[in-house]
Parts: structure tokens; sequence; C-alpha cells
């Protein structure tokens, strides 16, 4: 066991965890925020996709000794209010079905849109083919990716 | 840090106009409570898996009660036999099977608050109406909130014979409508079973035999034990005494490791060393395809179902068409990985999770605990996924045993290779079809000899039952040490593509449009069908394909589009669809897929939609990219690494739908989609390509999509 102190979210958060547990875990268990979603354990299904510094990462694979002074931002700190346009977006198109990849799939598209505001359809399909969604919601999520561009731009 | 979970908790509709949080509610009925400001809270009492019957059907009983939408709060209900009747999410019958108990909950409860008012009033009941959860009296000017005589409407005695309203006056059902827990799923609150947090809670992870046919003969936990946090390592019986059909479970022998956090309960489990020894033969892929070959080879002891003499018919036939189809093995894959919380103590136990059966499970963990069924509760978190996987319940036994042990409150977490190597697949099927057309290209005669694991796969009163005179239908059970079970839309999910590709293949070799070749049948099966049991409505089954025909543009010229055409009937709904493929970089790509669908009166056209949309990408994905195959009883695949899943690159750029608008009492749509579209992309695919499809997965060697 060893301590970390970890930025997530804008918030410093000290744990006490062995130093090879994933950010996922951390989150999760010790920090309390479970929006972050377990999938596979080895970055191919995309379902706890969070943002480090910015750039969208797989949690399930990233050792919390790894993270040093990153910020860490997770679906509960994309915006104060759910207003982010990729959360508004995703209600507009009612995107979910059962809900459970929708955290990571926002925080890909989120971490899309900072780095390309006007994304072309092949820009979506190559930053969003790391996650997976067994309900088939795929549609609904890329026009809602270009409604959120739209209402970004 | 500690969250508590409240799987209870209350959202309010985001929107203007909203009323006030009140400070008192008063039960009307099982499934509605109304506050004293007319916040009106409405149960939705089956499990939710991503249909999205939390908002369709509380939908129902707000249309009834007559209620502003924005104004209800909708609630899980807790597992209670006796307030609620089939709290099952399996078979897309939610909604076909709720919808009369639904509309009567919210008329009675209508018709409480009415007399309720009538009686303050001193007015005749029939003088007053409502809208949008306020009574009005016309001619004296009176009106009252529903929240106002709340209290007073739940000392009415429960009335009987109550009228239900016109659907024509419907004002919430047929409206699109939003999923209730949308914006909680957009904020990453705790909804599911995974997200659940208690004080004092351990986490529990287990080992099940590494193949079928195997199981534990000892194991040693020294290393594990000393791994950082890990309690206890043990082996876990988790067979109930009296089996309920849901106990499906290849491994009823687990071990278990518990430790404070998931971490280390993963990593404890990496420590632990176990010999195995087997019971049964490991099979192999090889072994099952070798088993169906030899079924299909064979014939059933009895027909499933023998209209006229086909063996003649085949006998004069002018032409015989012959194919083979056949599938893998299929995971469910849930993308929340199955995981259940328990605690159990000496007189009692509280079970939480994600669970598609939960009345099934709560009779299955009083057999294992041997304890009465009232000190066992079981509550229903929103499911990351059901597809059937969760009508079993073996993760919630798994649990309760686990927490039994060590006396403490557990959640059981299963890994991804876990809950993928588990089994409780879709089975391997492998189907033969004939056809017999005569010198003018009618058909003549059908057979259709289908084998598959633990049980054949034909319906053997579908389609084309019924519209041809010489008729064969046989199904052949191929046993296995691997277990399988209901997989979204079972057999349909298999039976539906193979049987509309070689209806395509028939269509061609008779030189017919292959819907017009199936508008004919069903004339004939309108006319004068064949038998009288044939389970589908041909005028039903005739009105999608029409609706398609007309949407889709059917038979005009489209350069540079190849398309594809299937219809299906299963869960007593009707889906015809077109897919038009097109040429990317030399490869084809799915451009396209017009969907019609015939469920009869749509609740909610939002949710119905994605449904559908859901069921296509998911047939799609699955009759393209995915298959378990088996080594010596081991699962090849075990991970999303070497399991394909559809991406979304990979969907359709775009599904429309359309629904037959014709008042019928509403059906379900949680599977309906997924079946034909295997077909109608093989059919489209073979457009495109000159290839037929045979085998599933498309993409594994007979295809590279764009």
């Amino acid at each position: 066991m060893a301590s970390f102190t970890l930025k997530v979210n804008g918030k410093q958060h000290q744990v006490d965890v062995d130093p090879d547990t994933p950010i996922l875990w951390v989150l999760r268990d010790n920090i309390g925020l479970v929006g972050t979603k377990y999938g596979c354990g080895i970055a191919q299904c995309g379902s706890c996709t969070v943002h480090l510094n910015g750039n969208a990462v797989r949690a399930c694979v990233i050792p919390v000794s790894g993270v040093g002074d990153a910020e860490i931002t997770t679906i509960e700190g994309l915006s104060p209010k759910a207003e982010h346009a990729v959360q508004q977006a995703w209600i507009e198109h009612d995107v979910s079905q059962c809900g459970y990849c929708q955290a990571g799939q926002m925080m890909s598209a989120a971490a899309l849109l900072s780095q390309n505001p006007n994304p072309t359809d092949k820009d979506i399909d190559n930053a969003m083919n790391g996650n997976i969604c067994r309900c088939g919601t795929y549609i609904r999520i890329k026009d809602a990716i270009k409604t959120a561009a739209k209402n970004l731009s | 840090m500690v969250l508590g979970f409240n799987w209870l908790v209350s959202c309010k509709p985001a929107a203007e106009n909203v009323v006030e949080v009140p400070k008192e509610w008063f039960n009307i009925n099982a499934f509605v409570k109304i506050g004293d400001t007319g916040l009106v809270t409405i149960m939705s009492p089956n499990p939710e898996i991503g249909q999205n019957v939390k908002t369709a059907m509380p939908m129902v009983v707000a249309e009834e009660l007559d209620v502003d939408w924005q104004n209800v709060v909708v609630e899980q209900a807790p597992l209670d036999t006796d307030l609620y009747t089939r709290q099952v999410a399996g078979g897309s019958q939610s909604i076909r099977r709720g919808w009369q108990g639904l509309r009567m909950a919210g008329a009675t409860g209508r018709r409480m608050l009415l007399e309720a008012a009538a009686k303050q009033w001193q007015v005749p009941i029939e003088e007053l109406t409502t809208d949008k959860g306020v009574i009005y009296h016309k001619s004296s000017g009176k009106s009252v909130n529903y929240g106002e005589i709340a209290n007073s409407a739940a000392q009415i005695e429960v009335p009987e014979n109550i009228e239900l309203k016109d659907p024509k006056d419907f004002k919430i059902i047929g409206k699109p409508t939003k999923n209730v827990d949308g914006p909680k799923i957009i904020k990453g609150e705790p909804l599911f079973g995974l997200d659940i947090q208690r004080e004092g809670m351990l986490i529990s992870t287990i080992i099940h035999p590494p193949a079928f046919g195997m199981k534990i003969k000892s194991f040693d936990a020294s290393e594990a034990l000393k791994v950082n946090g890990v309690k206890d390592v043990f082996r876990v019986d988790t067979a109930p005494e009296e089996k309920e059909w849901s106990d499906i479970n290849a491994f009823p022998e687990l071990i278990a490791i518990v430790a404070d956090n998931t971490w280390q309960a993963m990593k404890g489990k990496e420590a632990v060393k176990v010999e195995w020894e087997t019971v049964t033969p490991g099979e192999s892929s090889e072994d099952h395809e070798n088993a169906l070959e030899k079924a299909i080879l064979s014939s059933a002891d009895e027909p499933a179902r023998k209209d006229g003499d086909p063996e003649t018919a085949f006998k004069n036939a002018a032409k015989v068409i012959e194919k083979i189809y056949s599938a893998p093995f299929l995971p469910h894959n849930t993308m929340e990985p199955m995981n259940f919380f328990a605690h159990v103590t000496a007189d009692k136990a509280e079970l939480v999770g994600p669970i598609q059966t939960p009345e099934s499970m709560r009779k299955s963990i009083s057999s294992l605990l041997k304890m009465p069924l009232d000190k066992i509760t079981v509550d229903m978190t929103r499911m990351g996924g059901g597809f059937g996987r969760r009508l079993y319940g073996n993760f919630g036994l798994e649990a309760a045993a686990i927490s039994k042990k060590m006396n403490a409150p557990i959640k059981l977490v299963y890994s991804r290779a876990d809950d993928m190597t588990q089994g409780t697949y879709r089975p391997a099927y492998k189907i033969t079809y004939r056809a017999a057309l005569d010198e003018n290209n009618n058909l003549t005669a059908f057979h259709v000899r289908g084998a598959g694991i633990h049980g054949g796969p034909v319906f053997a009163n579908r389609f084309p039952a019924g519209t041809v005179d010489n008729y064969l239908a046989e199904n052949i059970n191929v046993e296995s040490n691997i277990s399988t079970g209901a997989w979204r839309a079972p057999r349909s999910n298999f039976v539906a593509g193979a049987e509309q590709s070689f209806l395509d293949e028939v269509a061609e070799a008779a030189g017919k449009d292959p819907i017009e070749m199936r508008l004919a049948l069903f004339e004939r099966a309108i006319q004068n069908p064949i038998g009288d049991n044939n389970d589908y409505d041909p005028e039903r089954y005739a009105g999608v394909l029409k609706l398609v025909k007309e949407k889709a543009g059917w038979g005009k010229e489209m350069p540079g589009v190849s398309r594809g055409v299937a219809a299906y009937y299963c869960h007593n709904s009707y889906v015809a669809q077109v897919i038009d493929v097109i040429e990317e970089n030399g490869k084809p790509k799915i451009k396209k897929v017009w969907c019609a669908a015939d469920c009869g009166i749509v609740i909610n056209p939002e949710g119905a939609k994605n449904q559908i949309e859901g069921g296509i990408i998911d047939g799609i994905g699955h009759a393209m990219y995915s298959a378990v195959t088996f080594t010596d009883g081991k699962a090849d695949q075990e991970n999303f690494d070497r399991y394909r899943l559809i991406r979304l690159r990979e969907a359709p750029m775009e599904i429309e739908t359309f629904f037959v608008d014709n008042g019928i009492d509403p059906t379900g749509l949680g599977e309906p989609s997924l079946p034909p579209v295997m077909g109608a992309l093989a059919n489209a695919l073979y457009k495109a390509t000159s290839k037929r499809l045979y085998s599933q997965p498309f993409a594994q060697k007979d295809i590279v999509m764009g």
C-alpha cells in the first residue's frame, strides 16, 4: 500500500492503495465515483474512458502510480450540472438503452470535440472505435456527436 | 469515502412548470403514489435491461390516470409477488402482458380521485372530467388538483368495472418520450448493480473451471492469502436443492476470493493455484460441427409438423433447392459483467442487483440457503444489458453463498473473462432447407430440419408453414456439456436469417421478385391456409412487407446500391427490412436499413425506434463478426481482444423505421428487429458480391466489409 494524491474533477483526493491498482478501481472503490465503468479490464471496450489532462484514456489499464500530477476528469466532472454539449446531445437524441457504456462513449466524444470541434464522419468513426455498445446505439451516438459539435461552434 | 446506494432514489424530471416536491405522499395503489403537490410517483414493475420498459410501462399508467407526464417520477418497484405479476424481463413480453394491468392501475387511481372529489363537492361523478392531474366540475366551475384530493382518494374502496380510455383519446401513449433515467445516465450516477457500495461491504471474485466438463479437484490459496486485502479464499457450492428453470449453470462449484476491494480480489484470484479434474470430455468446435452435421443428415424421430406428402412432392419436383446454414455459440456479453450484492445473516437475506427473473432467483436462493421466501428480498437495479443472460441468476446464488460464508455484505464481481467463459450461450446451430418448385416455378414442397445444442431451432408452425401444401419440419437435439440458454430472440436469432436467406435463393431460382414471392405465399395463407395451427397472422406479416416495399421504393433502379429484403414474425410482432449496401473503397458497406414493424399500438415511439435500431445493429454485428469457439472444452475467446462485437464504424449509416398504425393491443419490441436483419444482410451482400453467405459469422472467412 502507498499513498497517492490524485486530482480528480478539480479536487484533490488522497488514497491509500496498492501502486498497481488501475485508476478505474481507485475511482470506483476508493473515491466513490462509480460513473466510470468496468467492461473488459484490457482497454478493449472503452467503458472506463476518462480524461487524463484532457485526453481520452482507458482507466482500467493505467496504474495509479503512473498518474502523477495529471488531471483526471470523469463523467461526474465533465460539467458541473450536466450541461456539456455532449451530455445535452445525448439527451436530445435519447441515445441510451441500457446506458452502461454511455459514460465512456460521452468521455470519448467530449475528448474528440475538444481536440477537433468539427469532426468528419471518418473522424468520429476513428475516435469512437474503442467504445463498444452492445445495445447498438451507434447511430444515435454519431448523431449526438454531430449535434454537440454544432452546438459548440 | 463510501457512497450510499439507494436504488429507490427519485429524480424530478428537469422541465419547467414542474410541481414542487411533496411533503406527504398518498398510496393510491401498488403502482401510484400521489404527493400533496400533485407530483405523481409511478412504480415500474419489471426489470429494466435497456429495453426501456421503465419509461413505457409507467407511461401506460400515467395515460389512464390522466396526469401530466412532466409531473411523473418513476421508481423501480421491488420484487413483490403480492402487488405485481410477472416481474420478468424476457420474451419481449413486459408491455404485452402488462398492458391491461397497467391501464387498470391508472384508471382505478383516476376513478378513486374522481369519487373523492364527487363526495367532497356532493355532485354526481359523471359530471366530473380530468385533464393533466386536475379534476374539473364544469357547471360549478370547481377544480381540484390530484394532490389536494389524494388523501381522501386513498381512503376510497378500490373500484371494480372500470372504463378504460378510448385509444383515440391517448395523450401520453404514442408520444415520443425520453428515457426516464437519461438524466442520471449522462451524469454517471450510480444506477447499476456494479455501482453498489455499502458500509462494510467486501468484494468477491470467483474462479470457475477453465473448461466445460471440468471441476475443482483441489486448490492452494497460500499465495492468494498473502495478497494485500485478501480476507479469505474458499470453495463454495451454489447449487440449490430444488432447481428453478432459471438454474442453468455448468459450474455450480466455484472458488471464491474475498477482499477489501475489487483490485485486491482480482489480484488474489490470479494467485490461487487450482488443480482441475475432468468429469466429462472437453469438446471442441470441430466436435460440435460434426455432431450438428450428423444430426441434419439424419431425421428426427417424430416430425415437428407434417402437411401433405412432402416425399412425393420432392420426387415430382421440376427443381429442388437445398441449402445448409450454420451459426456458432454466442455469449451474451452484456457490457456490465455479471455481479450481485448479497447480505445474508442468520435470519434474513438481502439481495440487490441486475436480474431479469427476480422471483425465480428468490426461490432458488430460498432453496440454497434453506431460508423461507419471506425472509429474502431481491431488489432490481438498472441493468447494463440483459439479452437473456440475466434470466439465469447463478451469480445471485453465488453472492448469497459467499456472503453467508463470510457473514458480511459482499458484492460479487465477474471479470469479463469469467463472464464470457461461463456458458449459458446461444446454442450453435445447423439447419437444412429444401424447397420443391414445379415447372411453373410454384413452391410445391418445403422441408426444414434444424439441429441445435440442447434443442433444435425450428418453429414448426411459423411461416412458411400454412402456405405450402407439402410441408415437413424437424427438430433434432444435440447434447453437449456446454451450457446454453436464451439469447435475445432465442432460436429466431438463427432461424430467421437462415430461412430468409433461403427464400431469397428460392425466389431467384423461381425467377420471382423476393417480396412478390413472399406476398403470394401470404395471400395463400390468407385465402386458403394449410393446417389450422399456424401461429402468425398472414395479413399483418404481409402488411409489414408491403410497408417496407413502399417506403424503400423496392423495385426502382438504384445505381450502386445492392438491396436485400427479409421479414419475420416473433415475440408477437412483425418486422420487415430492406438493406441497402454500397461499395466503399472496393468493399461493401451498409448504407441504410429500412424497417417496417407491426407491434400494435406503439407506447413510446422514441424508445420503440431505439429498440428497433439496436436490434438491427446487434443482429448485423453478431451475424457478421461474433463467435465463441472451443478447444477441449475451453473457450478460445475470453475478452474483447479476440471476441468481436460490432463497432460504430461498422454500423449502418442510417436506419429508418416505420410503424404500422392499426390500434391493436401492443406487443414487444426488445427482440423482433434482430432476427430478420441477418437474412436481409446476407441477401443484400449477395447482390453486392454475388456470394451467398451460409455460415455465421460472415466476416470470419466469407466477406470483408468496408
